[in-house]
């Protein structure tokens, strides 16, 4: 620890004071917005704290009332939560194995470079033949059809963060098993898998977030109500006729606050599977 | 067990991966490619093959060099500001002070937002009428009336790149914290016994610890700022007077928006190009650094 003046520690208080400020003014003005009445949130000079509270809104978005705003918000919630899901499952059962494989097996390594490559490439590069190609097979503005789009985008990267995690558990353990008589299968499921756990639940979070995220190829595959993901849904509200800013804020705080959340808690997993790939590459 | 079946299993495990990305990844591209050389509508016309008909076209449009140009400063910018002040922050989160831990914790906030989310939030915040940067603004005397930040061509780009700037920037003070948290401390302390000034010890001893993660975060910031569609088209959808619109913007209104597939196909090839040439070039950068290190 070395020493400091004072000046010095003040100085180190107040640039924190000041990040602090950056980093939650935002977050906390938007659910200051989602709480403000409308007059307030039009009043000049602006009232930043609202002088009479208003949760309705809340409970207008969070209400199935036939062809309600808050039924088409409903639907959009439930549709993300199945998109990203299914992605993220599909994504696990593909990457799994072959991140083994390639952690295993260094003669196949050339082929995750290929894989991460992938992951590079900008969308709009796949988005024309993908839309043909759903409209086709008639997925078109449905779940299924999004969630096998979205592995464009999940399958490389938990390939990619679970090879690094396979990379960590020591070989031996797994030949010792082998020659104690365990057929591969037999080893996978019972010694290398649950040593795996951590990282396979990490890979799952993120693979949740990016698709929770995702907004492109919804915005071109989805239509209505029947797929339509939250961020289409907060996006048409954002840019449409909607006046109520307080209701577009509410949307925005109802959206962010799974992935905050999962942020806040799971702090210490992600910012390993962060900072992890960002030191080895 | 010979390597031979070794390499088998390996490829019959790899299997479901394989078929996956070839069905959603590698076909797709093919088509692009095969699109790009005609000009097929999106939906109805199959098109008829045209050469390199889209490609003169767009290359020697101005639409393309507009966009070109405002895709490069909103990439310069943001990642630029994204790792001075990401670097910053690390350098000030890995000081002693009150609450250090609780700060750090809530770096994720930013990162966390889902980009929509945060679009629609610094959207409101910039709002002409009832936006809480203007009333900010005026109430602290800087600007004695309220403006149109995303409205008007000249402060529409350097209002994204903030919202943008803001969203990322604490990523990559967690990486660079991280590789600081790395820095043995003898060594700072020999530095300075060594009577090394506050820059040149951040020069000679932190720099060399830091920068291979951050060359890494530089890297895939410049790509994903390279192909931005989300946050511009959730903030002024490329406008105003296309003063924002990017790349990806510009494809989205070809192949989308006025349908032609075709030449939608071949500009989003040669944004893919440009990623690819960029991802090479900063390939060769990392491996240059990280032989010399």
């Amino acid at each position: 620890m070395e020493r400091r003046s004072l000046s010095a520690a003040i100085l180190v208080h107040v640039a924190a004071l000041l990040l602090l400020v950056v980093i939650l003014a935002p977050v906390v003005w938007l659910f200051i917005m989602s709480i403000s009445s409308t007059p307030d949130l039009i009043a000049k000079p602006l009232h930043w704290w609202p002088d009479t509270i208003d949760l309705s809104r809340y409970g207008v978005l969070l209400s199935s009332a036939v062809n309600s705003a808050g039924q088409a918000f409903v639907a959009s919630l439930f549709n993300s939560l199945k998109v990203a899901g299914m992605a993220t499952v599909a994504a696990l059962v593909v990457a799994i194995p072959s991140a083994w494989a390639v952690s295993r097996t260094p003669s196949v390594g050339w082929s995750l470079y290929a894989v991460i490559a992938t992951y590079m490439l900008p969308p709009v590069a796949l988005a024309v033949p993908l839309y043909m190609a759903l409209s086709w097979i008639g997925l078109l503005n449905n779940v299924f059809g999004l969630a096998l789009v979205y592995l464009t985008i999940l399958a490389p990267f938990t390939t990619w963060l679970l090879k690094s995690g396979f990379d960590s558990i020591p070989r031996e353990i797994e030949s010792a098993a082998t020659m104690d008589g365990a057929r591969l299968d037999q080893t996978l499921r019972l010694i290398t898998l649950p040593l795996a756990a951590p990282v396979m639940a990490t890979a799952a979070l993120f693979a949740f977030l990016l698709a929770w995220d995702e907004f492109f190829y919804a915005l071109l595959f989805t239509s209505d109500q029947q797929a339509k993901t939250l961020t289409v849904a907060i996006a048409d509200l954002a840019g449409g006729r909607v006046s109520d800013y307080g209701l577009i804020a509410t949307a925005g705080v109802l959206a962010a606050l799974p992935p905050l959340l999962i942020g806040l808690f799971m702090q210490r997993a992600l910012i390993s599977g962060l900072t992890s790939g960002g030191v080895k590459g | 067990m010979t390597s031979n079946w070794i390499t088998t299993r390996a490829w019959f495990l790899m299997l479901p991966l394989l078929i996956v990305m070839i069905a959603v990844i590698g076909w797709p591209l093919i088509d692009t490619v095969r699109l790009s050389f005609t000009d097929a509508k999106l939906v109805g016309t199959q098109g008829s093959f045209v050469g390199l008909d889209n490609y003169v076209k767009i290359l020697s449009g101005t639409n393309f060099q507009r966009a070109l140009v405002t895709t490069f400063w909103f990439a310069v910018l943001s990642v630029a500001l994204e790792m001075v002040i990401g670097v910053l922050a690390a350098l000030l989160l890995n000081q002693q002070f009150y609450g250090r831990s609780v700060l750090r914790a809530l770096m994720i906030l930013p990162w966390a937002l889902p980009t929509v989310v945060n679009a629609t939030l610094w959207r409101l915040i910039y709002n002409p009428e009832y936006g809480a940067l203007n009333a900010a603004l005026l109430q602290m005397g800087l600007i004695d009336a309220y403006r149109s930040w995303l409205g008007e061509p000249n402060t529409a780009l350097a209002s994204l790149i903030l919202a943008d700037c803001w969203k990322n920037f604490p990523l990559v003070a967690l990486i660079a914290l991280a590789a600081l948290q790395a820095v043995p401390r003898d060594i700072t302390a020999a530095s300075m016994v060594d009577g090394a000034g506050a820059w040149s010890r951040f020069r000679f001893v932190i720099m060399p610890y830091l920068a291979g993660p951050l060359m890494v975060a530089l890297v895939l910031r410049t790509i994903e700022a390279f192909k931005v569609f989300d946050i511009i088209w959730v903030m002024t959808r490329g406008g105003p007077a296309n003063s924002t619109r990017t790349l990806s913007i510009l494809v989205y209104q070809e192949a989308f928006s006025f349908q032609r597939a075709g030449s939608g196909a071949s500009l989003a090839l040669i944004v893919t190009l440009l990623v690819t040439v960029l991802a090479v070039a900063y390939a060769a950068l990392i491996r240059k650094s990280a032989g010399a290190s």
